[in-house]
């Protein structure tokens, strides 16, 4: 052979083995190549999984979902648009030709080959009218997402808002995506790691264009998704339903909480929302329409809403003051009416008949001694040390506490102690005679309506409370850990028996404050309270646990400027436990009268203030 | 005379089988690129494949024409077939239709033809005839004949333009330097390569100088070269024999200048003659930051498509890089990647070897010949075959700049295909008569 042969062959040879060499490190050295081409040629697509349904303590559903569509627009695929064409479009999308305009150069502008929504949230029924002639829009085409739907439009408040999830939560959380929903308040948000599930994922094949071309690319890789967990609410459909019936045309809340469990029962604020009008196309109206409200729809009040208590705060009064053993059942005050006003006939009441009557003195004096009994070189000292032992007290029935807190915004109320006080009037400068409003419920107490129902649990209880909570069950996963603490108030349950009994008296009698709460066949055990609000009419308090023995309910109704606590808050009260322990109401005309009302001007009529309702007046003079 | 069905007999069958494998399985390959991985294959004659087919069997047939003609005949119309290659050439420069900024192309119905692909074949039997009757390639006059044959056909091409083809004429250096032109041609490019890759990356660099400040990295480059060509060319001077010292330094001298001159040459043509595109794309090759960020799209695409086949492919019309679009011009100058990433490193590399055997066949067939004219004219053959797979191959596998040439058998193509059909054929003929005659 040729040396010059072996020269050239020796090239060839050479550069083919540069190649292969080449090619191994490309195809097998640099592992990068291939993930670039994975990269470049597959798209990944999130499945959504379908959020957890929200069931009431029966299981019935309350929250579950339907299908919302968006209209959307690819404008690789879209035609040239004379504006004849525009303008029928438009009206076909259901927009203005404006808002049609201003969608689609939006969508043209964010990407010629991906899809962008051109309206949103399209019910069933014009979804049905577009998808009929969508075939004459070329380019357009309908994205399905479930949304929530409120089977019964109830418990709006409670359950909350699942919206769209706004730019911090997607940056906080790498599981949302742009356009994803998110639960924004109420049970929504608390349990939104529980009922959001596991997304799914799937491997398509894109071109070089980014259009889909192989949806069966990486199976080992894809994913079904997994549904959320179904939440279990402790609610009861039908007292739910019931209580906004009950509370419709009226300002205030409801609370309903099961004694033994602390399961809350129901849980109204009123005025309330449809939630299902804050679900698709209306959302955006529907929401500025309640945020302009001076009402506060979207308030809960029930959680967040502070009130003084009233006179319900006497039976917190007697029984820490039996359990400091600063007065017994049989101890008598004369009702004196010298620094506090009072109202009835009684001039010197033992603690159930001060309970009956709503005595404010008796209560006035029973604070007195508890506060200074402390010791203390002078009555200042006494004073502050005193409040602070008896606020303590206090705070064991969940007053100043948030009661575990389960909803995000649950408000602790106010108790005042010597710090609270120190810091109005300056250490040492006041002492029970500057303090007393706060014996009777009045004066800086501030309290929640769950507050007071869990009051009223307690009382039913004869001494402690669950925490109160809303949820029965995760999926299957039985109550979550931490709801529906034990909480003692270390309050011996003798001393019970003298209030119950006077509660008791308060609706059984037929002149008691609570009459109007009387349920035949039930022993309904209540307490009457009624806020002053000037200049406006005072609110209408009632908490009552039922029955008497071994009570399944306890309830607090607070309506605002609606009157006197027996007027109104007290029969809506009953309504409600009649309802829940016996399934139906037989005192319809009650039923009638509360249906009917509208309370909703806060104003008293002008003149004349009658005596007519007296007897149901335990509202006190103003205080000094 | 023998006759002819006994010189038919002693046709190469290895280089037929050779042949008709890689047409076989660049045509199959060019059904995978032209149809894309989705539905059914389209078969008819409106498709790249369909075409292709149709272009393979016209050639085949002409092939199978040509092996029943005399040697002789391709001898005496070496000349002929020259003439006729520089005229179709330089017609195609006036009447041909304009694709791509090049005017390369007859058209002819839907069809087009390539002239520049035939003229390949008109400089191998031109060279071959003028080695075979100089008897080789010793004295200057001989060697400047043989380059101004290849020249101008490549001269004609180049004012298409298509500086890819031009490349390609290269490999005539191959039959040259068999035919007797100095190794020192092989050392000079070999030079010449190390030089201008040097040129380039300090080129596209900026250095500060003392008492200069900021400027080109390439004067710093240049100051190295004298410094270190000066100190080599002193250590000759001590280790050589006396006798040839004056001799071997003037040489080395010389060189060194040239190298220089070369350099120079070549950074002013990169700065000032080059236009910016085809700067990018040879900074790109050298992995040079560029401005354009979609300079070096093509490369990087085929080389992920090429990455994207591991082992042994994604499988027939099966590639995702190459089906879809993300690679440019994958029915012909980057065919191999389709090729590539359907078929992985097992496949590449059978491809290579079966490609590389081809040219190794031919080159073994060019040195069995009694005959010189044959010999220059396969080396002719598997020059251009080389060059092609050189300058193809090494660009999408980003060791080549971007040059657009086809890959042989494998790229869309009639006239290309046709042209080496054509070529391999004449080949076989003459190869088959290698005992009945001395020429």
């Amino acid at each position: 052979m040729d040396a010059r042969f072996r020269t050239v062959a020796l090239l060839v040879i050479f550069f083919t083995g540069a190649f292969i060499l080449r090619l191994f490190s490309l195809q097998i050295w640099q592992p990068e190549w291939k993930e670039k081409a994975t990269t470049l040629t597959s798209d990944r697509h999130s499945i959504p999984p379908s959020r957890g349904l929200l069931l009431d303590r029966q299981g019935a559903l309350l929250v579950g979902s339907r299908a919302a569509h968006d209209l959307v627009v690819l404008p690789r695929e879209l035609p040239e648009m004379d504006s004849a064409m525009v303008a029928k479009t438009a009206a076909w999308s259901g927009l203005t030709t404006a808002e049609f305009e201003e969608a689609l150069s939006k969508a043209k502008r964010y990407s010629r080959y991906k899809k962008s929504n051109i309206r949103r949230g399209i019910d069933v029924v014009e979804h049905a009218r577009m998808a009929a002639s969508v075939h004459q829009f070329p380019g357009f085409s309908f994205r399905t997402r479930p949304v929530r739907d409120h089977i019964h439009g109830i418990a709006g408040h409670l359950i909350g808002e699942y919206a769209e999830a706004s730019r911090d939560d997607l940056n906080s959380d790498p599981f949302y995506r742009m356009g994803d929903r998110i639960g924004r308040s109420g049970l929504e948000r608390v349990y939104e790691l529980e009922l959001r599930g596991v997304k799914g994922r799937e491997s398509v094949v894109v071109d070089a264009r980014n259009r889909v071309r192989n949806t069966a690319a990486g199976e080992g890789d894809d994913k079904p998704a997994e549904s959320g967990q179904d939440l279990t609410l402790t609610l009861d459909r039908d007292l739910q339903a019931f209580a906004e019936r009950l509370m419709q045309q009226k300002k205030g809340s409801i609370v309903a909480i099961e004694p033994n469990s602390g399961e809350v029962l129901a849980m109204v604020s009123a005025p309330g929302f449809d939630p299902d009008l804050l679900v698709g196309s209306q959302r955006g109206k529907t929401y500025s329409s309640l945020m302009a409200d001076p009402d506060k729809p979207l308030f809960n009040r029930a959680i967040k809403a502070t009130y003084r208590p009233g006179s319900i705060w006497k039976m917190v009064q007697g029984l820490v003051a039996l359990d400091e053993g600063e007065i017994r059942p049989t101890t008598r005050f004369v009702c004196d009416r010298n620094i506090i006003g009072c109202h009835g006939p009684h001039t010197q009441d033992n603690l159930s008949n001060a309970v009956i009557h709503s005595c404010n003195p008796y209560f006035y004096k029973v604070m007195q001694r508890v506060v200074n009994s402390a010791d203390g070189k002078d009555r200042f000292e006494r004073a502050a040390t005193g409040l602070d032992a008896w606020r303590n007290r206090v705070m064991a029935f969940g007053f100043g506490t948030n009661l575990g807190g389960r909803l995000p915004g649950t408000s602790r109320g106010n108790i005042p102690g010597s710090a609270y006080y120190d810091g109005v009037y300056g250490k040492g400068s006041w002492d029970f005679g500057t303090i007393y409003s706060i014996s009777i419920g009045e004066g800086e107490l501030l309290t929640t309506p769950l507050q007071m129902a869990n009051l009223a649990a307690t009382l039913a209880n004869r001494g402690w409370y669950r925490t109160p909570h809303f949820i029965k069950s995760v999926g299957d996963m039985g109550k979550p850990s931490g709801l529906g603490l034990r909480m003692d108030t270390e309050v011996d349950p003798v001393h019970f028996e003298p209030v119950i009994k006077a509660m008791r008296q308060v609706v059984e009698d037929p002149t008691g404050t609570g009459r109007r709460a009387r349920i035949d066949g039930i022993a309904v055990c209540g307490k009457t309270g009624t806020v002053q609000d000037e200049p406006r009419k005072d609110h209408s308090v009632f908490i009552a646990f039922a029955p008497k023995d071994n009570p399944k309910i306890a309830i607090s109704v607070y309506v605002e400027n609606a009157g006197f606590g027996g007027q109104w808050a007290a029969p809506i009260a009953a309504l409600l436990i009649e309802q829940y322990l016996t399934g139906s109401v037989a005192n319809v005309n009650r039923l009638q009268r509360i249906l009917e009302a509208d309370l909703t001007d806060p104003y008293p009529e002008p003149e004349p203030a009658t005596a007519a309702a007296v007897s149901d007046n335990d509202a006190l003079p103003e205080s000094p | 005379m023998t006759r002819n069905s006994d010189i038919l007999r002693n046709i190469d069958g290895l280089t037929i089988v050779l042949f008709l494998a890689l047409a076989g399985l660049g045509w199959f390959n060019l059904v995978s690129a032209a149809t894309g991985p989705d539905g059914p294959v389209e078969w008819g004659l409106g498709t790249l494949h369909g075409k292709q087919g149709l272009w393979l069997l016209v050639s085949l047939l002409v092939g199978f024409l040509i092996l029943q003609i005399e040697g002789t005949f391709f001898i005496r119309t070496a000349w002929l077939n020259y003439g006729a290659q520089l005229l179709l050439c330089s017609l195609v420069l006036v009447i041909g239709k304009k694709v791509g900024g090049a005017r390369s192309w007859f058209g002819i119905g839907g069809f087009g033809i390539q002239p520049s692909e035939f003229a390949k074949m008109g400089a191998a039997l031109a060279l071959a005839w003028y080695c075979s009757k100089e008897g080789g390639l010793k004295a200057f006059g001989q060697r400047l004949r043989a380059a101004v044959i290849v020249g101008i056909p490549a001269g004609l091409i180049l004012l298409q333009p298509d500086a890819g083809t031009v490349l390609v004429f290269l490999g005539f250096v191959f039959a040259m330097y068999r035919e007797g032109l100095s190794g020192a041609v092989l050392i000079v490019g070999f030079a010449a390569v190390v030089m201008a890759v040097l040129t380039i990356l300090s080129g596209a660099s900026d250095l500060s100088y003392p008492l200069v400040g900021e400027a080109n990295g390439i004067y710093r480059f240049w100051l190295l070269f004298l410094v270190i060509g000066a100190g080599v060319i002193l250590l000759l001077r001590n280790a050589t024999l006396p006798r040839y010292r004056a001799r071997i330094t003037t040489r080395a001298i010389a060189s060194a200048l040239a190298a220089l001159v070369f350099s120079i040459a070549m950074h002013l043509a990169l700065e000032e003659v080059l236009r910016p595109h085809q700067r990018e794309r040879i900074q790109v090759l050298f992995g040079l930051e560029v401005d354009n960020p979609d300079a070096d799209y093509n490369i990087r695409h085929a080389k992920t498509a090429i990455g994207s086949g591991g082992w042994t492919g994604m499988g027939w019309r099966n590639g995702h890089m190459t089906g879809y679009g993300f690679v440019p011009e994958q029915e012909t100058d980057f065919i191999f990647c389709t090729w590539s990433e359907e078929w992985g490193l097992v496949g590449s590399t059978f491809f290579l070897i079966l490609f590389a055997g081809f040219i190794l066949r031919i080159l073994f067939l060019a040195e069995r010949q009694r005959s010189a004219f044959t010999r220059v004219y396969a080396y002719g053959v598997g020059g251009i075959l080389f060059m092609h797979m050189l300058i193809n191959v090494g660009m999408v596998l980003g060791l080549a700049p971007v040059i657009g040439i086809p890959l042989p058998f494998m790229s869309y193509g009639g006239s290309s295909f046709m042209a080496f059909a054509l070529m391999i054929a004449i080949l076989l003929r003459l190869d088959a008569e290698r005992f009945s005659v001395l020429r």
